[in-house]
């Protein structure tokens, strides 16, 4: 959980909750606070609540309780249109009956800002996400990309302090979403806004963030920078949800500062960190990344223990190996290798052994 | 893509054939096939659309009825001057004297009285008069015709029954057009009837007038029906929906009815207003029978052919857009007027042809409702179709009326452009 929302943030949830139907709750206690100039990734499954957060930060879903500050104001009562808020929305939401110079010209309209500064704006902003030929043209007649394009722009063109993104790569194709995910990241440091991202692609979530938010079942999971919420998932959700994942279950037996032994279900003996376990007895689920796990013996650090392991399936993707393990009764245990001149290529049938640092291994909540 | 030693003339196929023919070959058998599937519909339409449009067109000019019945007088008229003031020779009045036992063995000279009494009124009941005695003319004996004819009805002597015939000899007419735009053939050419005898262009602008009113009225009222049907929860939507459809599933006489009942001066409306002491009794509202009545009630048989294009547009447009144009900064009204309504102008243009379409050529409740002031040009045409038997001139009237109808679409095609409607 994130600690209670601090009042110097620049967006502030504090104790935030939302039910559409009176009987249960979407967002359940709600404590987020973002930086001026961060770029937060609210990430989750669908129906995790990230999106009903994004909606009620942007103004289009009341707070059935809490307050939502921007800035140091409550905004609970100011309506969408005077919130200041830029918005990039899922399927653009682009007007297809203007043109792309009309689309962008339009929040300066309706803030009657006069002609020739208007051009200018809008210029400036088609030059900022290269789209400066495409003024003339029609909503219809771009491709996607160039449509999350000028989205882009039209959300950054008014100079909001807030831009949220609800899931705006969603219907592009993976190179593309690629290129955009590297070109929204740059133009949001490059003009110091902040921006509160919402995705279900942890991928996105992974390269594009300062921070990352994982949403399940209404609360925040974990709220870190992406290399300790990979790294260093505080429960299992994350460490599930967020990359490849190899769990084994067990019994705590001993505890150590900082180390402890948990007896696998069938009986072998594993070291692990202790994250959410607190007393031998607890039953927990330990969690270590695919890349992580060692099987040549020579790089095997003295003194761990081992397991017994045996090759079902493997597969060659270029870059890396894949290999699926039979591991403690678990059919479905991963490891990856870098393809390297001095690495081993594993046979199914093969029987090896395994380990790894107890500070990969991270004993969760069962 | 042509071959390298082939790099003038056309494309060929593999066998050296060219390949347009080829692709023309290989479609036949499909488009005969797709022409074979819609065969029954396109005879159909051909039959029950297209046929009965062209003979209208075609009745609209058609006037051979008096060559035929009095081919003599035809041809002896043809040198006699109407405007000399006098009445023409022996000679004619013997053509047609001869004319007239034909027709009236024949028994046809009362239709080309009947067909010659639209333009002039009156000449019906001279041939009906001298045809009855026609049949015991002797031709090569009798005579002096002038005088005989004079004598069995004087209105043989007035140059104007002359003039008409001579006018209307040719077996191509434009005197049902002309007389569907309230002219006639003058002394000098075509001339406006006087004042006191035009019809059909006022009906023709008072039914263009309320046919608009009615469309109006019809966009006015859809509007926000069909915002709700597309916005609200499925399950209310399709309730609402079933009480959009409900009157196309009632008689449209039921329906016609119903609102006589409502707005008659005894009716529900006045004796609710009586009622509550807006309107006294003395002095109960006239809503029914005139222009109101047909409006109120048009509008209300149309509204559903207004409000489901519209629905239909309303509904492809996600709400995405207004909250985009709310979170740009864009009032209530704004993201309404700039954003959401440019966007359902195809609904509103699609339900627009259809209704004033169908309500300019509405005859059912007007002719019910409308009195005498509220009527349109529709129950002129019945009139003329089943009453009068004046089939040219009821042609005419619907010639203009598919004219008219023809313009106005080419005009909003030019305006709105028509590729812009969408029924669904």
């Amino acid at each position: 959980m994130a600690d209670a929302a601090s009042n110097d943030g620049f967006v502030v949830f504090d104790r935030v909750q939302k039910s559409y139907d009176g009987e249960t709750l979407v967002v359940k206690d709600l404590n987020l606070s973002v930086a001026k100039g961060e770029f937060l990734t609210m990430l989750g499954p669908s129906g995790s609540g990230k999106t009903t957060c994004l909606m009620m930060l942007a103004g289009f879903e009341t707070a059935t309780h809490g307050d939502i500050r921007l800035g140091g104001k409550p905004i609970n009562n100011i309506p969408p249109h005077k919130r200041g808020i830029g918005m990039v929305f899922q399927n653009y939401a682009l007007f297809p009956h203007m043109t792309i110079a009309e689309n962008l010209s339009f929040p300066l309209e309706v803030r009657k800002i006069g002609k020739s500064d208007r051009e200018a704006k809008v210029k400036r902003a088609l030059d900022m996400v290269e789209m400066g030929d495409f003024g003339g043209r029609r909503p219809a007649q771009l491709s996607g990309g160039q449509q999350q394009r000028v989205a882009l722009a039209r959300a950054l063109v008014f100079e909001p302090e807030l831009v949220l993104m609800d899931e705006p790569l969603g219907a592009l194709d993976k190179q593309l979403r690629e290129k955009m995910q590297f070109e929204i990241t740059h133009l949001a440091h490059q003009l110091g806004i902040t921006t509160v991202y919402v995705t279900h692609d942890q991928t996105e979530a992974l390269t594009m963030s300062d921070n990352v938010a994982v949403f399940d079942d209404g609360r925040i999971q974990q709220l870190a920078p992406p290399d300790q919420l990979y790294e260093r998932p505080e429960n299992s959700f994350v460490a599930q949800f967020i990359g490849e994942n190899n769990t084994l279950e067990g019994v705590v037996t001993e505890i150590t500062g900082d180390t402890c032994i948990v007896k696998l279900d069938d009986g072998e003996i594993i070291d692990a960190t202790p994250i959410n376990v607190s007393k031998v007895g607890d039953r927990t689920t330990v969690s270590i990344r695919p890349e992580r796990v060692e099987y040549n013996k020579e790089r095997l650090q003295e003194g761990v223990h081992t397991l017994k392991a045996e090759v079902l399936e493997f597969i060659y993707m270029g870059d890396i190996f894949r290999t699926r393990l039979r591991v403690a009764g678990n059919d479905d245990f991963i490891i990856k290798t870098r393809n390297a001149p001095d690495v081993e290529r594993l046979t199914p049938g093969q029987q090896i052994e395994i380990g790894w640092l107890p500070t990969d291994c991270r004993a969760l909540d069962a | 893509m042509s071959d390298t030693t082939n790099t003038s003339g056309p494309v060929l196929a593999a066998d050296g054939t060219p390949l347009k023919r080829s692709l023309a070959k290989a479609l036949r058998r499909q488009k005969l096939r797709a022409l074979l599937l819609i065969a029954p519909l396109l005879l159909f339409i051909l039959i029950s659309f297209i046929l009965p449009i062209a003979d209208m067109l075609y009745r609209s000019v058609e006037n051979k009825i008096v060559v035929q019945t009095l081919p003599r007088s035809v041809e002896a008229l043809s040198s006699w001057d109407a405007n000399s003031g006098e009445l023409p020779d022996e000679a004619v009045f013997a053509a047609m004297a001869a004319d007239l036992k034909e027709a009236s063995e024949a028994k046809t000279h009362t239709k080309v009285g009947s067909r010659l009494n639209y333009e002039y009124p009156g000449i019906a009941s001279v041939f009906r008069k001298t045809g009855r005695k026609a049949k015991k003319f002797d031709i090569e004996n009798g005579g002096p015709w002038k005088e005989e004819l004079i004598d069995l009805d004087k209105d043989w002597a007035d140059p104007g029954i002359w003039r008409t015939i001579q006018t209307y000899s040719p077996s191509v007419t434009s005197g049902y057009f002309l007389n569907a735009v309230d002219m006639r053939v003058g002394a000098d050419g075509p001339e406006m009837r006087p004042e006191s005898e035009r019809i059909y262009m006022n009906l023709l602008v008072r039914t263009l007038w309320m046919s608009l009113l009615i469309t109006f009225s019809c966009i006015l009222l859809a509007y926000p029906v069909a915002w709700l049907l597309a916005n609200l929860p499925t399950r209310q939507a399709n309730l609402l929906m079933i009480l959009v459809l409900l009157p196309f599933w009632t008689s449209l006489l039921v329906r016609t009815s119903a609102w006589k009942i409502l707005l008659q001066q005894q009716g529900v409306i006045n004796d609710i207003l009586v009622w509550i002491g807006l309107v006294d009794d003395n002095a109960r509202l006239i809503i029914i029978n005139n222009q109101f009545g047909t409006i109120v009630a048009m509008t209300h048989i149309l509204l559903p052919f207004m409000i489901l294009p519209m629905y239909s547009v309303m509904q492809t447009i996600p709400p995405s857009y207004l909250r985009a144009a709310k979170s740009l900064g864009a009032t209530d009204w704004t993201a309404f007027w700039r954003v959401y309504f440019p966007q359902t102008i195809p609904g509103i243009g699609a339900g627009s042809i259809l209704v004033f379409i169908l309500a300019i050529g509405y005859y059912i409740t007007p002719a019910l409702v409308g009195g005498t002031k509220g009527t349109f040009i529709s129950n002129q045409i019945a009139f003329h179709i089943s009453t009068s038997l004046n089939w040219g001139l009821a042609s005419a009237l619907g010639a203009i009326l598919l004219a008219v109808v023809l313009v106005l679409y080419w005009a909003y095609d030019k305006i709105v452009g028509i590729d812009n409607v969408k029924l669904g």
